[in-house]
C-alpha cells in the first residue's frame, strides 16, 4: 500500500493553481503504485506504460474536477482502473471484456481440494525478485474480473467501498469476486509451500 | 456452521467484518477442523503476502518517459 502524503491535499490545491512541482511531488509518490496496478490488470508492460501516462496526464487536466470528497490517491486509481479496462479491451477485442459479465456464482468448487500447512513464512524460501515474480504470475492467472477486484481490494488496498465505485460493481459483487479471486491464488501459492 | 459455510463466510471472517453470531460458530467450527483452520491461516496469509509487497522498481525509462510527457503537457523542463 503507498504510503499517502501527510501534505496530499495542499499539494492537490497547489497542482490545481497550477504548481506542476507540487503535481510532480504526487507523481513521484504514486508512480509505482500505478504501474504495478496497470501491470496486474493489462498483463503488458507495454500497456501498462501507457496506462500510467495516461492515467497522470488525465489527472493533471481534470485535477479541477476533483473536490476531495475521497482520497486523492483513490481518484488517481479509479483513472488508471478505467484506462488499464479500455486496453484490456482494446487488446482482447476479439473477446470481449466486460466487469459486468456474468461470472460463476455458485458454491460449487469454491471448497479447497488440496489443503496443505505452508508454515509460518514461507515467502522467505525466494529470493525477492523470483518471489515477486511468483505473485504476479499467480495474479495472472485469475480472470481480468476478478484479478481486478483483488488488486484493487489486497493489492492496492481500498475498501470494499471504494472498489465497488471504482468499478461500478456493487458491494456484494465485490465481495463475490474477491472470495474466490483469493481462493483461487491460495491454490495457485499451495505448490510453492508443499 | 458446516465446511462449506466457513468458505462462505471466510472473505468476511478475515476483513474482521463477520457477525457476532456467524463469527462464533465459524470460530467453533475451526476448533475442530483441521482443514478448516489451515484455509483459513493460509488465505489470510495469501493476503498478507500481497498486501506486504512492495511495488518493483520502474522498468528501466519508464520515469523518464513519463516525465518527459508530463513536461510536455505542463510546459515544462522535466525535473
Amino acid at each position: 500500500m503507498p504510503v499517502h502524503l501527510e501534505n496530499e491535499a495542499t499539494l492537490v490545491a497547489e497542482a490545481k493553481e497550477g504548481n506542476a512541482e507540487a503535481f510532480t511531488v504526487l507523481v513521484n509518490q504514486y508512480e509505482r503504485n500505478i504501474f504495478r496496478l496497470a501491470l496486474n490488470i493489462t498483463s503488458n508492460k507495454e500497456d501498462a506504460e501507457d496506462v500510467l501516462q495516461e492515467s497522470f496526464l488525465k489527472a493533471y487536466t481534470n485535477l479541477g474536477r476533483f473536490q476531495g470528497n475521497s482520497r486523492f490517491y483513490t481518484w488517481l486509481v479509479r483513472i488508471a482502473v478505467n484506462e488499464s479496462l479500455m486496453k484490456l479491451r482494446k487488446r482482447r477485442s476479439d473477446r470481449q471484456v466486460s466487469l459486468d459479465e456474468k461470472l460463476e456464482t455458485e458454491d460449487d468448487g469454491l471448497l479447497p481440494r488440496e489443503i496443505v500447512d505452508w508454515g509460518d513464512n514461507p515467502e522467505q524460501r525466494y529470493a525477492k525478485t523470483e518471489w515477486q515474480e511468483i505473485l504476479a504470475e499467480a495474479t495472472q492467472t485469475l480472470e481480468p474480473a476478478f484479478r481486478t477486484v483483488f488488486t484493487l481490494r489486497d493489492v492496492e488496498q481500498l475498501s470494499t467501498e471504494e472498489t465497488a465505485e471504482a468499478l461500478g460493481l456493487s458491494v456484494p459483487a465485490v465481495k463475490s469476486r474477491l472470495l474466490r479471486a483469493r481462493l483461487k491464488l491460495r491454490q495457485r501459492l499451495n505448490k510453492y509451500f508443499k | 456452521m458446516n465446511c462449506k459455510g466457513v468458505v462462505r463466510e471466510l472473505s468476511d471472517f478475515l476483513d474482521g467484518e463477520l457477525a457476532p453470531d456467524l463469527l462464533k460458530e465459524l470460530e467453533q467450527h475451526i476448533q475442530k477442523c483441521k482443514n478448516c483452520r489451515l484455509v483459513v491461516d493460509t488465505t489470510r496469509k495469501t493476503i498478507e503476502i500481497y498486501c506486504d509487497a512492495e511495488p518493483l522498481p520502474l522498468p528501466e525509462g519508464v520515469h523518464q518517459r513519463l516525465q518527459q510527457a508530463l513536461a510536455n503537457k505542463l510546459g515544462r523542463q522535466p525535473s
